[in-house]
This record gives structure tokens, C-alpha cells and sequence, in this order.
């Protein structure tokens, strides 16, 4: 096995470029790709772990945030549907509504 | 050596997928780059000897939840979003979080490395998991049993959650 290192700074290559791609696009639907990409990342790391101790409870918990990000998904993908067929716009920065 | 040249391979294709996933303008171009990214990633578990991670990743990341986000895409017509700008102007605010986390995980690596027996090197070396399926079937139905229950009916409210905002009010 390579060392951890390694897998660690993978990890936290992708979960900046999903931090960054939350902050700067304005297609919610992108945001959410982002964010799948930030629990993958994390993904890596506890994949990465559970083999440098022999452990398999990290590929356990992998799977419980697999199904998490299933879970966001479909409710993440779910509002932007409704707030679509309200608004007619998927981009960030026009969902105002709660502000004046 | 197979490995690092395996991992090299699939890390390069993870980092550039993940890149051009934020930065292309089209929201399908940027799914499509995601699916390569994830399946990277699975190359990632595969090199691990995470076998089972590995096909739930293909399964369950590129057949599932990237086949509802192109559905999605595709509801929502994206020809008007498409003429406009892309980015939000946050990229200082971008670069800057992005610098502070990266900032605060490099001082943990180098901290970690200066404690004396405290880095990542555990004491017994894992010389190999058992068959990958079963240990991690074992692991999940003793001694996670609960939590696996929970996520059970967390995906059910989330399944009745999505059907419910999208349906159409009548």
C-alpha cells in the first residue's frame, strides 16, 4: 500500500474543489454535483484508513454516507423540481424569496 | 509498484474530472464529468481492495443518483440559464475558504508527523482484509445493525420527501 498520505491529500484536493465549486456557481443543480463531490472525498478518506489499520468499519461507514448522499439527492433534486415549476430559475442567486 | 502507478492513473482522472465538474458551463457537460470522477474514485476503492465499496460506487453513484440528476437536468430547461453568467461573484471568498481549510488540514498532516509515535502508522501493518463482502456484511449486520436500520428509514422519508415537493399541487 502507498502511504496515506497519498489518499489523504486526494481526498483534500477534491473536497476544495467541491468547496469551491458550492461558493462560486450559480446553478443549484451544479451546487449539488459539488457536494456529491465533498462526500465522495470523504469517502476516500475513511476507504484509505480502513485499509492502512485492517479495520473493514470504514468501508461500513463509506456505505452508510453513499446512502446519505443518495437521500440528499433525491430530496435536494426533489425542491429544486417545485421551486422550478414556482420560479422558473435553477440559479442561486434569484431564489429571494425570504428577502427584502 | 502496479500500485502507485494504478493510483497515480485514477487520482489524475478524479482531480481533473472534479475540476472541469465545476468550471464548465453546461450542466450536462458538468454531470458527465462528475460520472467520470466517480468512477474514478471506484478505481480509488478497487486499488484499496474495497471490492464491495467499489461496485456499490458504480451502482449506486453512476447508475442511480447521476441517472436522477441528468433527469432532473433535463426537466428543467437550462437554454435561458445557459446565456447567463455561471459564476457568482465569490470567487475571493472562494479561494479564500478553499485556502483556510487547506491551510488547516496541511497544519494537521505536519503536526501529526512531529509527534513521536502519534502519525499514521499503526502498530500491527493490515496484512490483508478477509473477503472484502463478507467482512463488511459481518461488520453490518452485528455490530452496525441499528444504524443500518436507521439509514432504512431515513432513504424511505427521503423517497416520500422527493415524491411529495415534486408533485404537481392540484
Amino acid at each position: 500500500m502507498l502511504s496515506i498520505e497519498h489518499y489523504l491529500f486526494l481526498g483534500l484536493a477534491l473536497f476544495v474543489i467541491g468547496v469551491i465549486g458550492v461558493i462560486t456557481r450559480r446553478n443549484v443543480i451544479v451546487v449539488l454535483m459539488s457536494i456529491e463531490l465533498i462526500l465522495n472525498a470523504v469517502n476516500i478518506n475513511l476507504v484509505a484508513f480502513s485499509r492502512l489499520y485492517g479495520d473493514v468499519v470504514g468501508q461500513v461507514f463509506a456505505l452508510f454516507i453513499i446512502a446519505d448522499a443518495a437521500a440528499e439527492a433525491a430530496v435536494g433534486l426533489g425542491i429544486i423540481i417545485a421551486f422550478f415549476r414556482n420560479r422558473e430559475t435553477v440559479l442561486a442567486d434569484e431564489m429571494d424569496l425570504l428577502k427584502w | 509498484m502496479a500500485d502507485s502507478v494504478l493510483f497515480y492513473f485514477f487520482a489524475t482522472i478524479a482531480v481533473v474530472g472534479a475540476v472541469l465538474t465545476v468550471t464548465r458551463r453546461n450542466a450536462v457537460h458538468s454531470a458527465i464529468f462528475l460520472v467520470t470522477s466517480l468512477l474514478a474514485t471506484a478505481g480509488i476503492f478497487l486499488q484499496l481492495r474495497a471490492e464491495f465499496l467499489f461496485i456499490v460506487q458504480i451502482i449506486l453513484y453512476v447508475g442511480g443518483i447521476m441517472v436522477l440528476f441528468v433527469f432532473v437536468i433535463m426537466l428543467v430547461n437550462l437554454d435561458v440559464a445557459l446565456q447567463q453568467i455561471q459564476f457568482a461573484r465569490q470567487k475571493w471568498v472562494a479561494l479564500i475558504v478553499a485556502l483556510a481549510l487547506a491551510g488547516q488540514v496541511g497544519v494537521m498532516f505536519w503536526s501529526t508527523g512531529k509527534m513521536p509515535g502519534q502519525g499514521f502508522r499503526p502498530a500491527a501493518a493490515a496484512a490483508g482484509l478477509p473477503p472484502n463482502s463478507e467482512a463488511v456484511a459481518k461488520s453490518l449486520f452485528s455490530t452496525y445493525l441499528l444504524p443500518f436500520e436507521i439509514a432504512s428509514v431515513l432513504l424511505l422519508v427521503a423517497m416520500i420527501g422527493a415524491v411529495v415537493m415534486a408533485k404537481k399541487r392540484t
